[in-house]
């Protein structure tokens, strides 16, 4: 331990009240021998990967083991605490952590299905870059309230082939007009998919009048009118789409095993770094490239949260701080693993902290984060739900 | 005969096992759905896809179903005691073991658009340089689905098909037939179908049900606007907001509902059938000139099934070890064990764990199944035909009907998520199939065996242990083998008594499929089929080496 | 030891059909044989005295072997022996495990097991036939081998049914002279089912029907 970082740690230790020290003490106690059952979406074998490299560590540094429950969907470990909770189990639950965000974390929340409030306790939390990265406690504008620990920040990107597509249109007016004239290269994974929908929302932004509406609730009065651009958009470009719009991929990996066959020109991954991992671990050609819309692009983050009626719930808790030590967040960004961005404030990061994440490099089809433009805002969660449920009504079942 | 008086009861045992789970998870299905205003069938209604998703349950289904059949009959019809026809019971044991995900995925790889097939005939015969758009996956017909299906349904009925034959005398009808004149194949319509047929009715009901409510491979082969009924009911199980889960039970219900009409219709339709039986009998058919097509086309129809599913386990094998690998390549550029390696520390703790559920949820239905079967043996019992639906009942209700208010039975005594509840659970679906395989076996083994050991003094369970069963031993590995192999592919069961906690092969093959990584799911649907494929090996191995000096104990005799 | 077996008022019926009515008793050393066409009861009647009768008969009547009433006893603790019209051999043990099966628990030790089913096959000319594999041996090496198994398990009375049946004509003298002469050694109360004149003369005892009437052969 480097002096620098010697004083920032007793600075730490000087901030967090004395109490707080023992109780964070008494957590490591109660979490030792836990074995944390995490429930995270395992359709992605480099986060499987991450998630037991994470588990190794957890085992080294504090005798906690993960073991992690693949999800095909998240909302699996969500309706899991609900079963639950609606027979009667309020301990001993089988769900210690989840990966989470969005609407799934707004119904946990608003039903009083979550353990907290814990993440602005977490030792770790003062390295968190609140002030750079609004989205860490603000989940689709619901303030996170300590409900659930950020651990990687995403934005919306765009793929391509650079070899099929030597110049990508960079505003969806282009976009539009490029899938118009190359039909059936382009198409998104069908709502209510999390990606599906996130790019709706990016359609949103680039096609409302004025999009910081999407920043309140939605209003029943007004809302037809504001989103009938979307609609619009949608509408002329739907012909023209992969399959004429008559078949969607599934998910982000199907998008993404789309682009990987040739069968679309275009895809896109709320991940800036997906490409080059897929590029690294030899599923996509080295010519793949990324970018952004000139206006921005969404970002968001990605949580985990602990249900009310968790097992292991200081496990749980010892399991969402070491997410946020400053080894395990380079190790996440780094491209040849999983290239998630950092949630941490690097200024606040001891120099050896500091230099594992300068000694990453950006991997060949990552965005610097100049390049990367502006993370737009996600939406209020209301947004989600109804532009996904209209999307089904318009283009979900087959005419 | 201190183990008479449990013997006696093991039938009754047996049937309450398959009777209470279903019954239970039904009765926890039903209620939510009718629950709280019935506003989950409120909710369904509203759902704008209902009217399609249910007819696409119906008419996928019974396509699936009466092509499977089809095919099925015209194989044993025009290649029964040819060379072809033993061919094909060989290759009967893995196709069936086969997990329906890995199937689905397989042939997705196929047919896609950017496919094997495609990639073999492009660009130099196509001049395709980039994948066709064209809607083959997820068509919204359901026409790929339904393909899916057959693949792995025939073997199923053929198999169905080859334990009735032995009863229906095939051989000297045929002869008999057509030594009247008749063609081989009208010979085999008029003679020896309507036996067959009755015996085939129960296996075709259950391929209806399944085929009509199939979840993972609707998943991946089937239309997306919407999905299924199926699908979509677990799509709703799975949401976040409370109103999904009684809407996904309302959904269980109608589902459940258009399984009975489907059922109705087959069976009416197995009247007409009848009489144009009839009819034809009296007309004299002979139809010569069909047999070389019928021939030709049952082995187009056998070739093409077998081959898809032979061909996309292949293509998966191939993406498991494969490097990048891009359209039109017909081949990887490079080969890597790279997705292996990373596999193999899961694969082993995962294996274990899909092991130990399958074993002991066989060994258990073994055990049962045989404790009936020599109590209908020792006592003289009749099953009656009540018996044999019950049997079949967890193959005739539909998956997504029950299990889910088995679930809530099982989170309220505090048995889920454990692996011997996933184990237990199992069972309700590899104990028919136990049943099923074996009891013509068991059945048909010469009891004068019994008559004379017992005249020798030996006792009833002497003779059970060191008679009957050593000359069993063969199907009863086989039905050991079946059971593994049926416990190995269970997916929603696993998924939803294990709470999540419990990992098998299957329910980590489907995690992945979601994420649609091709060399992983190629990896793991391989190792799916190495558990059973090990069974089936040894359910051949063991007879044959224990029995290696006793002629009578061939497979032949 | 041997005994008489007495079919004391012997009735079987099938619904409202009488098939068998015996009333007559076997002395150790007598065959007697029940001839009548196939289908007339001749193996119901075997049935009834081995216990191995299915619940669709009804039974009237008692069976005593040896003074015993064997009448309600189940079929293994009968002590009565069967020979069938085939061998029925185990096709899944060797010729010595076919005849070790048949050994009472009462012959204790390796050695004496041994020298018992030596001493059987020594007596049915089938010296050092132990290890083979009965599915390798001749029709009549198989017929023996069944006689000398059913012998071992030491029964009071010996049921034969239509055990030369099968045998070509060649063979069939001297199975059955083989036979019969094992039983009158043993002093064995034997039934004998056939529809062959040729085995009741060969039998010497008794002919009747199942229903107990006399044939004239």
């Amino acid at each position: 331990m480097n002096r620098r970082h010697f004083l920032l740690a007793s600075a730490l230790m000087l901030a967090l009240p004395a109490q707080a020290q023992t109780a964070w003490d008494s957590t490591l106690e109660a979490a030792k021998g836990q074995t944390v059952y995490w429930h995270a979406w395992g359709g992605d074998p480099k986060i499987n990967d991450f998630i037991a490299w994470v588990g190794e560590q957890a085992q080294a540094r504090h005798g906690v083991s993960i073991e992690h429950v693949k999800l095909a969907s998240t909302a699996d470990a969500v309706a899991r605490v609900l079963g639950e909770r609606d027979a009667g189990i309020t301990t001993g639950g089988a769900v210690d952590l989840i990966w989470i965000n969005g609407e799934n974390f707004a119904a946990m929340k608003d039903q009083g299905l979550l353990f907290g409030p814990f993440a602005e306790q977490l030792p770790n939390w003062p390295l968190m870059d609140v002030a750079g990265k609004p989205a860490v406690v603000t989940d689709f504008t619901l303030p996170t309230e300590g409900f659930e620990s950020p651990w990687a920040m995403a934005q919306f990107v765009f793929e391509y082939d650079s070899t099929r597509l030597p110049e990508p249109p960079r505003s969806l007016a282009a976009l539009k007009d490029w899938i118009i004239a190359n039909p059936g290269r382009f198409s998104y994974p069908q709502p209510p998919d999390y990606l599906g929908t996130t790019f709706l929302k990016q359609v949103a932004y680039g096609t409302l009048a004025d999009p910081s509406v999407m920043q309140q609730p939605l209003d029943e009065a007004t809302y037809d009118a504001t989103v009938a651009p979307m609609w619009a958009w949608l509408d002329e470009v739907t012909p023209a789409l992969w399959r004429a719009g008559k078949a969607y991929p599934q998910n982000e990996p199907a998008l993404g095993q789309l682009l990987a066959d040739a069968e679309v020109d275009v895809g896109f991954a709320l991940n800036p770094g997906r490409a080059s991992a897929e590029i690294a671990a030899g599923n996509l050609a080295d010519t793949v490239r990324t970018f952004t819309l000139e206006g921005g692009t969404i970002g968001n983050a990605s949580f985990v949260a602990i249900p009310f009626n968790a097992a292991h719930q200081a496990g749980a808790q010892v399991v969402a701080n070491l997410l946020l030590d400053p080894e395990i967040q380079a190790r996440a960004q780094d491209p040849n693993i999983l290239g998630f961005q950092t949630v941490l404030d690097l200024s606040s990061l001891a120099d050896t902290d500091r230099a594992r994440f300068d000694a990453l490099e950006l991997g060949v089809a990552t965005l610097s984060p100049a390049d990367l433009g502006p993370a737009l805002l996600e939406p209020h969660g209301s947004w989600m739900v109804r532009i996904g449920q209209d999307w089904i009504a318009r283009y979900g079942v087959a005419q | 005969m201190s183990t008479g008086g449990l013997l006696r009861w093991a039938p009754r045992l047996t049937l309450a096992l398959l009777v209470v789970p279903v019954a239970a998870g039904l009765l926890g299905t039903v209620i939510p759905a009718f629950s709280q205003d019935a506003k989950g069938l409120r909710a369904l209604l509203d759902w704008p896809g209902l009217p399609r998703a249910a007819i696409l349950s119906l008419t996928t289904g019974v396509a699936a179903t009466a092509l499977s059949l089809a095919v099925t009959l015209l194989l044993v019809a025009s290649l029964w005691g040819t060379r072809a026809f033993a061919l094909i019971q060989h290759m009967l044991a893995p196709l069936l073991s086969v997990p329906h995900a890995a199937a689905a995925l397989g042939l997705a790889f196929l047919i896609a658009p950017s496919g094997w097939i495609v990639r073999l005939v492009s660009p130099w015969a196509t001049g395709w340089a980039l994948p066709p758009d064209l809607l083959i996956l997820n068509d919204p017909y359901g026409l790929s689905l339904t393909l899916g299906l057959v693949t792995k349904e025939v073997p199923f009925l053929f198999l169905m098909a080859l334990a009735a034959l032995p009863q229906t005398d095939v051989t000297r009808r045929i002869n008999v037939a057509q030594s009247l004149g008749a063609g081989r194949v009208a010979a085999f319509v008029i003679s020896v179908f309507p036996s067959l047929y009755r015996q085939l009715r129960l296996p075709v009901y259950a391929v209806l049900a399944y085929s009509m409510t199939a979840v993972e491979m609707a998943m991946i082969l089937g239309p997306t606007r919407p999905y299924t009924l199926s699908v979509q009911v677990v799509i709703w199980m799975a949401d976040p907001m409370l109103t999904g889960r009684a809407t996904a039970s309302a959904g269980a219900i109608l589902q459940l509902a258009l399984v009975g009409l489907a059922l109705g219709l087959w069976v009416g339709s197995e009247r007409l059938a009848r009489r144009l039986l009839v009819y034809l009998a009296e007309a004299g058919l002979r139809a010569h000139g069909l047999d070389p097509v019928a021939r030709w086309v049952a082995v187009v129809a056998g070739a093409l099934t077998s081959g898809a599913l032979i061909l996309g386990l292949a293509g998966l094998a191939v993406w498991s070890v494969a490097g990048l690998w891009q359209f039109p390549d017909v081949l990887p550029e490079s080969l890597t064990l790279r997705t292996w390696l990373r596999a193999a520390p899961d694969l082993v703790s995962t294996g274990g764990v899909t092991l130990g559920i399958a074993a002991l949820a066989t060994a258990l239905s073994l055990a049962l199944v045989l404790a009936c079967l020599e109590a209908e043996h020792r006592f003289a019992l009749l099953p009656g035909s009540g018996a044999l639906w019950v049997l079949y009942l967890p193959l005739l209700v539909p998956q997504v009907a029950f299990l889910p208010g088995l679930q809530i039975a099982a989170l309220r005594s505090g048995a889920e998520g454990h692996w011997v509840a996933v184990s237990a659970a199992h069972m309700v679906f590899v104990l028919p199939y136990v049943f099923l395989s074996l009891a013509p076996a068991y059945r048909a083994w010469d009891s004068r065996i019994a008559v004379a050991g017992m005249a020798l003094g030996a006792t009833p369970s002497r003779v059970f242990w060191r008679l009957r069963l050593p000359m069993v031993l063969r199907p009863v590995l086989t039905a050991a083998a079946v059971g593994g192999a049926v416990s190995v592919g269970q997916y929603l069961p696993t998924l939803l008594i294990g709470g999540g906690r419990i990992e098998t092969l299957t329910t980590e093959a489907v995690a992945l499929s979601s994420g649609g990584n091709r060399r992983l799911i190629g990896a793991y649907a391989l190792l799916q089929m190495i558990l059973p494929a090990v069974g089936f090996a040894l359910a051949l191995l063991v007879p044959a080496l224990l029995f290696r000096n006793r002629r009578g104990m061939s497979v032949a005799s | 030891m041997t005994g008489v077996l007495e079919l004391q008022g012997l009735c079987v019926y099938h619904g409202a059909a009488q098939v068998v009515a015996l009333d007559l008793a076997v002395a150790p050393g007598e065959v007697l044989t029940i001839m009548g066409p196939s289908g007339s009861g001749k193996s119901t009647a075997l049935a009834a005295v081995m216990g191995t009768l299915s619940p669709a008969f009804r039974t009237e009547g008692r069976v005593i072997l040896m003074g015993r009433d064997i009448t309600t006893l189940p079929a293994h603790q009968r002590r009565v022996g069967l020979l069938f019209q085939d061998d029925v051999l185990f096709p899944h043990l060797s010729v010595g495990e076919n005849l070790a099966f048949a050994l009472p628990p009462s012959v204790k030790g390796r050695q004496a097991r041994r020298a018992a089913i030596d001493a059987a096959l020594d007596a049915a000319d089938l010296s050092g036939f132990a290890a083979r594999d009965p599915a390798t041996l001749s029709g009549g090496q198989r017929a023996r081998v069944a006689l000398m198994r059913t012998l071992l398990a030491q029964p009071c009375a010996l049921l034969l049914d239509e055990p030369f049946s099968r045998l070509d004509a060649s063979l069939r003298a001297q199975i059955r002279s083989f036979v019969l002469s094992r039983v009158r050694n043993e002093g064995l109360p034997a039934v004998l089912v056939t529809h062959d004149a040729e085995d009741a003369v060969a039998a010497g005892g008794p002919v009747v029907s199942p229903l107990g009437q006399p044939v004239a052969l």
